[in-house]
């Protein structure tokens, strides 16, 4: 069952297509941020979106996810989706549990079988035991785990992640894309992973797109093998291709025996230099 | 000590013009003496101290002879008056009055003030009909209003009721209204994105997200119910605390015109601890700073 973003009307589309968007436009003040975009990500597929900021990333996925209705072209998404921000964006005052089941009606079950439901995916997570703690206990990582609680619960058939991992530290950030391999193995919903990370998209993504000043330049395949080694050597061919295309140029050709995320991040740092367009 | 100084490298050039690089003083982060001792005085002990030293102060002033009895009574004069009129029945009676009327005008304030935030706050067709006019009719001094009061609603309770609900529900609109507006707009967004009705983010979002500064509001609307129900007894009364007051102006009992301001002051205390105990049960998931 699909829908456009922002209508309930029901439409069924092509089986297993999650997002059908074509010539998608949108514009803020004169300015255009989305220039004719067309995507289409398949039932099960995990896409990474990549782009410098302001090339219309996150203008695109609040589109998909119904929460900017001001676009022009045709946009199909499954009624059943979820969002995980940047922010967790819990609720302050609903306790943890509440804040998973937020806005899921009580069903046939009733209130018990919708707790049992909110501590089922808490416990996916791995966060059971804080089910009636107060949000603004947690820490950043655990905030940002009750977010994908919240959005599993609603077994999406899309879930959009807009930079869901980005103001977590590296160290986190490592165990949050474990986790998040693990679930998406489980649920297999599609994904689009909004992120400016290029080495995170390779490590989780079956294909990346790149958006240049809100058009597609790239689209394609990641091929390199599980489990995904940043030494592989198309990990890093990948690696620069996706950078030249975002703008970023490579100072230091030496081969890359990169482990942890913090020293991807330094040694970002020192090899390449942006290099604006 | 606190300081140390330590030599990190000695330069071997004797008569070289010392860098001040080469030295580098280590001090404690925060002087020790400024760090949390573990000798705490109870929260309740320490906020009865100030209005006890208050009252020492007024009893010595009183019994040293600052001031006759005449000019200002006694803490011990007040306490006296205060078990006359109790034992005469006229205290309990005229308390009760006085509450009843501000409960009675501030219910009706909060009520209104509340509706009319709600409704300016989460539609901008009820800003713009409602705000104008209450921002308007908040400018007017509600003393002013007292003669209309009257003729409009006679010497009963109605006028004293209208001038406390209009006493309170300016305070009540005013931070309850910023406090729907100044609800985080990606709260909403996620509320909507998961599936929340309208009425849904109104009720699990925006006025929760409201009531810290609902609750402002409310303090400082007890403080206006008061203020206004003294007047409003003193004017125009058979009954109440302002009257009570206003009697003993005629028969010169300073101790019983200070026995009323001393009531004033216990029940605007209590309204305080009151409001304070609600803040703790209702924003118990804050963490915010609570003071050093």
């Amino acid at each position: 069952m699909m829908t456009r973003a922002n209508e309930v009307t029901p439409i069924n589309s092509t089986l297993g297509t999650a997002v059908a968007a074509s010539n998608v436009q949108r514009s803020f003040n004169g300015r255009d941020v989305l220039k004719g975009v067309n995507l289409t990500i398949k039932g099960d597929e995990f896409v990474a979106l990549l782009g410098r900021s302001g090339t219309g990333k996150s203008t695109l996925l609040r589109i998909l996810g119904g929460l900017d209705a001001d676009y022009e072209g045709d946009v199909l998404v499954p009624q059943r989706r979820a969002v995980v921000f940047q922010e967790s964006r819990l609720i302050p005052w609903q306790r943890v549990l509440a804040n998973v089941v937020l806005g899921l009606g009580t069903g046939n079950g009733g209130r018990a079988a919708l707790k049992a439901r909110g501590l089922e995916a808490l416990g996916e997570v791995g966060l059971a035991e804080h089910a009636h703690d107060w949000p603004l206990t947690l820490s950043g990582g655990e905030s940002q785990r009750v977010a994908l609680a919240r959005a599993l619960v609603r077994e999406p058939q899309l879930m959009l992640l807009d930079e869901p991992f980005g103001a977590l530290d590296a160290l986190t950030r490592i165990k949050m894309h474990a986790l998040l391999q693990r679930l998406c193995a489980r649920h297999r919903p599609a994904v689009l992973l909004v992120t400016h990370d290029v080495d995170e998209a390779i490590l989780l993504a079956d294909r990346a797109v790149v958006l240049v000043e809100g058009e597609i330049a790239l689209d394609t395949r990641i091929d390199v093998e599980h489990p995904r080694d940043r030494s592989d050597p198309a990990f890093v061919e990948l690696r620069n291709r996706l950078l030249k295309e975002l703008g970023v140029q490579e100072v230091d050709a030496r081969p890359s025996l990169l482990h942890t995320a913090s020293d991807v991040e330094t040694e970002f740092n020192n090899r390449y230099k942006q290099s604006f367009r | 000590m606190s300081v140390i100084d330590l030599v990190t490298r000695k330069s071997s050039n004797e008569d070289e013009k010392s860098n001040s690089s080469d030295v580098i003083t280590l001090t404690h982060p925060i002087p020790k003496r400024r760090r949390r001792t573990s000798l705490r005085v109870p929260r309740l002990v320490r906020r009865v101290v100030g209005p006890l030293i208050v009252l020492a102060l007024w009893q010595w002033s009183c019994s040293a002879g600052v001031f006759t009895s005449f000019e200002v009574a006694s803490p011990i004069a007040v306490i006296d008056a205060a078990r006359e009129l109790w034992n005469q029945g006229v205290l309990q009676s005229n308390l009760l009055i006085s509450l009843r009327r501000v409960a009675e005008g501030l219910g009706v304030g909060v009520t209104v003030g509340v509706i009319f935030a709600v409704l300016s706050g989460l539609f901008r067709v009820g800003e713009d009909l409602v705000d104008p006019v209450i921002q308007a009719a908040r400018a007017v001094p509600i003393l002013g209003l007292v003669p209309l009061a009257i003729i409009w609603f006679g010497v009963g309770e109605l006028p004293k009721i209208f001038l406390i609900a209009l006493g309170s529900t300016f305070a009540i609109y005013i931070n309850t209204f910023a406090g729907i507006r100044g609800v985080d707009t990606k709260l909403v967004e996620a509320g909507q994105t998961f599936g929340l009705s309208r009425w849904g983010l109104v009720r699990r979002i925006i006025l929760p997200g409201a009531l810290p500064s609902f609750l402002v509001g409310l303090r400082l609307a007890l403080v206006g119910s008061w203020l206004i129900v003294i007047v409003a007894e003193e004017i125009n009364a058979q009954s109440g605390i302002g009257y009570l007051i206003m009697q003993a102006q005629t028969t010169d009992r300073t101790d019983i015109m200070m026995m009323g301001l001393a009531i004033y002051a216990i029940l605007g205390l209590l309204a305080d601890a009151l409001v304070r105990l609600l803040e703790r049960r209702l924003l118990s998931w804050r963490r915010t700073f609570a003071g050093a």
